[in-house]
């Protein structure tokens, strides 16, 4: 019974993709709109259904190979579902912001040409999604974790007549290469030293492992670990991988939403979460997790304060808050970082949807220097996007709230070396969030108007079909953090699935200090990080709306770090040079020496050349006169003869 | 009284002179065939002085084939010579020299 309805989960978004992708054209907008929103709508039911079941009614983990994929020699790949409370939680999450985005693109995408390509894309990304957090084995997550790479770079390229737009998305699968090179690698020692690539059958053979080192005293573990981490870096966009989720931002605004913000990007947080019994094996690989997160979590934040672009301002603080979740990983807290993956996943999807929904009012001008004054023409996108950043912030009350300030203080619980850095870099992310979204705020919806007379008369709230995802997200934006702060961080709803262990004490000192929900709030502005936060409102409103013209005078006295800023810290161009222009180089390289030079020139062109040195040389012999070979024949015999009859081996004749 | 090593000098004087014919030969195609057909005289002078010295008739005989070999041997070379002229206005042993490499 469960099984089919697991089924049903992943199956369900795959047949309207089919359908929508190739019988779209066929079945007219209304008919593919119909049956990918409903597949996605029996999915997002069912998992609720599987949540019910799963965490609030405590049924029986489910682990079930349900097909052979494969079979070699003694190594038995197959399809099977793995549904625990975690995945439960990670179904409804997609599942449901899936079906929101589903319901916006209708009116996001309404005037595209694409409009039933683009829906069948992202059900397919719905089906991908769910193979990945499902999935039992390495293999299967392998398969989900590159399906849905590709559909991000097909959505990225979505626009593929904008050149701008076809440069993004290969970048993006290119870095995303990278990372899925270390996680390929990670599975193949996981093979290599388990035999098997089933979680269960991983997971209760550690002891096996643990102790073996590699490569002059690496251990295995540790090794794993951060071959691992480095596949989650590249799909979870942490430094220095990162440099392919802001161009990602080219692609429409739905996917934006779903992919590079609520599911796809959070999949490296999911599958650390996943393998928790190992990374807690090795004490290097958290610190790793952890210092790469903090170095994310401020130093992408600091960019988002001179972003222009509506949506990349909440691309680099999407990246900041996955590096937020990436500490929480480090610091052994892996619910908590699940329970911002959540609240992230619905205040985030919101912030995005609504970015888009200012967009779509503003005919597709990005730049929020040319907005403002939108509070009144656009209500329902100012109140909603006022609840997600509020939740972004992490304001008392709100979604974010809870869940950044379980982070920050399951870090300051830490015994791990460097916590106190990064508690350092997490508090003051604090105030470089709270910056940034509301200055793109107050830069969007107050002060006075700066847009140009003809854009202005058109701007109007935009239609119902993007509305409504906006408010139905608006609800868990501010309240999920609330509802379910105390059972899943305390109460047990991840322990089927996450291993802590014993040394490491962040969440037990996080147990020990938690006294419910609602005393948070008035504890809370006794904190450092509430402050910070405070701080950063009152800064972002004094720039942007008190007196704006001291933000121009900040960015000239400060040129210098406004340059290394804007020019994002030189990721790209170090890429630009030291990447691109380094395999270019070895490229010309292989071209000019190896292939040209050695191939072309010394062996194709040489062998011919060195047969027609000799021909030349030999040739002079040939004369054409029939006495010259006369006379060689002659004394070839004479020569010939003369050896045989007295000279050789066995002579004739005596001399 | 003939010994056999007479006849077998006389059969070298031949045979060289037939050989230096073709080597030394610059100016016509038709000496060559002569001097062909000297070697040949000269072989098969060597021929009968072992058949005659030997007392086995085998070798006489085989002169008369060798003899009819010449003759066809000749005729195909005047044959080709006569083509070679119309095609090359020339005979010359210096002028045929289209085999060069």
């Amino acid at each position: 019974m469960m099984e089919q309805i697991y089924l049903t989960i992943a199956l369900a978004p795959l047949v309207g993709a089919i359908y929508a992708g190739f019988f779209g054209s066929l079945l007219g907008r209304m008919a593919t709109t119909i049956i990918t929103i409903a597949g996605v709508l029996i999915s997002t039911v069912l998992s609720f259904y599987v949540f019910n079941h799963h965490v609030l009614e405590g049924g029986e983990v489910f682990n079930q190979n349900l097909y052979t994929w494969m079979q070699i020699g003694e190594l038995n790949v197959s399809v099977g579902f793995l549904i625990d409370n975690l995945t439960a939680i990670m179904l409804v999450v997609v599942s449901f912001v899936s079906l929101m985005v589903h319901i916006y693109t209708i009116g996001y995408m309404h005037d595209d040409a694409g409009y039933t390509k683009f829906f069948s894309y992202i059900s397919l990304f719905t089906f991908s999604m769910f193979m990945l957090v499902m999935s039992n084995n390495f293999m299967q997550l392998f398969f989900g974790w590159e399906a849905v790479g590709l559909i991000s770079y097909l959505l990225i390229g979505f626009w593929h007549h904008k050149e701008s737009a076809v440069e993004a998305n290969l970048k993006a699968f290119l870095v995303n290469r990278v990372g899925d090179f270390g996680f390929l690698l990670g599975i193949a020692l996981v093979l290599m030293y388990f035999g098997s690539l089933d979680y269960v059958e991983v997971f209760a053979s550690l002891g096996n492992v643990t102790g073996i080192t590699m490569l002059d005293g690496a251990s295995v573990i540790t090794v794993i670990c951060i071959l691992l981490f480095i596949g989650a870096m590249g799909k979870s966009a942490q430094v220095p991988l990162h440099v392919w989720l802001p161009g990602s931002m080219e692609g429409p605004t739905p996917i934006s939403a779903l992919i590079h913000a609520a599911t796809m990007v959070t999949a490296g947080i999911f599958m650390v979460s996943r393998m928790s019994p190992m990374f807690e094996l090795s004490e290097t690989a958290l610190i790793v997790v952890m210092v790469v997160g903090a170095i994310t979590a401020l130093f992408m934040g600091l960019l988002g304060i001179v972003q222009n672009d509506i949506k990349k301002v909440v691309a680099y603080s999407t990246l900041s808050q996955l590096g937020y979740m990436t500490v929480a990983l480090g610091v052994s807290a892996y619910s908590v970082a699940i329970f911002h993956l959540m609240t992230h996943a619905f205040f985030k999807a919101l912030l995005f949807l609504a970015a888009g929904s200012v967009i779509v009012a503003l005919h597709h001008k990005q730049d929020i220097r040319e907005m403002g004054g939108l509070r009144k023409k656009m209500p329902i996108t100012y109140w909603t996007s006022l609840v997600g950043t509020l939740a972004l912030i992490g304001f008392p009350g709100f979604a974010g709230f809870y869940s950044k300030d379980m982070i920050i203080e399951a870090v300051h619980f830490s015994q791990l070396p460097f916590s106190d850095w990064v508690y350092v870099a997490v508090v003051i992310g604090v105030f470089i969030t709270a910056f940034y979204s509301l200055r793109m705020f107050f830069l969007v919806f107050h002060g006075e108007s700066r847009m140009d007379e003809h854009t202005a008369s058109h701007v109007k709230e935009s239609s119902i079909s993007i509305t409504l995802p906006l408010v139905a997200l608006a609800i868990p934006s501010a309240v999920i953090g609330y509802l379910t702060i105390d059972p899943m961080l305390f109460n047990g709803w991840l322990d089927n699935a996450i291993t802590v262990a014993a040394n490491h004490a962040s969440m037990a000192s996080l147990e020990a200090n938690f006294h419910g929900a609602n005393a948070m709030v008035p504890h809370a502005l006794q904190t450092l990080p509430f402050w910070m936060m405070v701080g950063g409102i009152a800064s972002a409103w004094v720039l942007t709306l008190y007196k704006s013209q001291w933000a121009d005078w900040i960015q000239k006295k400060f040129h210098r770090s406004n340059y290394v800023l804007e020019s994002l810290y030189g990721f790209d161009r170090f890429n630009d040079i030291v990447f691109v222009g380094g395999v270019k180089k070895l490229g010309n390289f292989l071209w000019k020496v190896s292939d040209s030079g050695l191939i072309d020139k010394i062996l194709v062109n040489g062998s011919a050349r060195f047969v027609g040195f000799i021909a030349s040389m030999v040739r002079p012999i040939q004369t054409g006169y029939v006495y010259h070979y006369a006379f060689f024949m002659i004394v070839s015999l004479l020569i010939i003869l003369t050896w045989v009859l007295f000279a050789g081996d066995n002579p004739l004749l005596e001399l | 009284m003939v010994s056999l090593s007479d006849y077998l000098i006389l059969s070298s004087v031949i045979f060289c002179i037939g050989l230096v014919g073709i080597f030394v030969n610059r100016t016509n195609i038709i000496t060559l065939l002569m001097c062909v057909e000297l070697i040949l005289a000269a072989v098969n002078t060597n021929f009968i002085a072992f058949s005659h010295f030997l007392g086995n008739e085998a070798g006489q005989i085989f002169v008369f084939f060798i003899l009819t070999v010449a003759a066809a041997e000749v005729a195909i070379g005047l044959a080709i010579l006569t083509l070679l002229f119309r095609v090359r206005g020339s005979i010359e042993v210096d002028v045929t020299n289209s085999l060069k490499g």
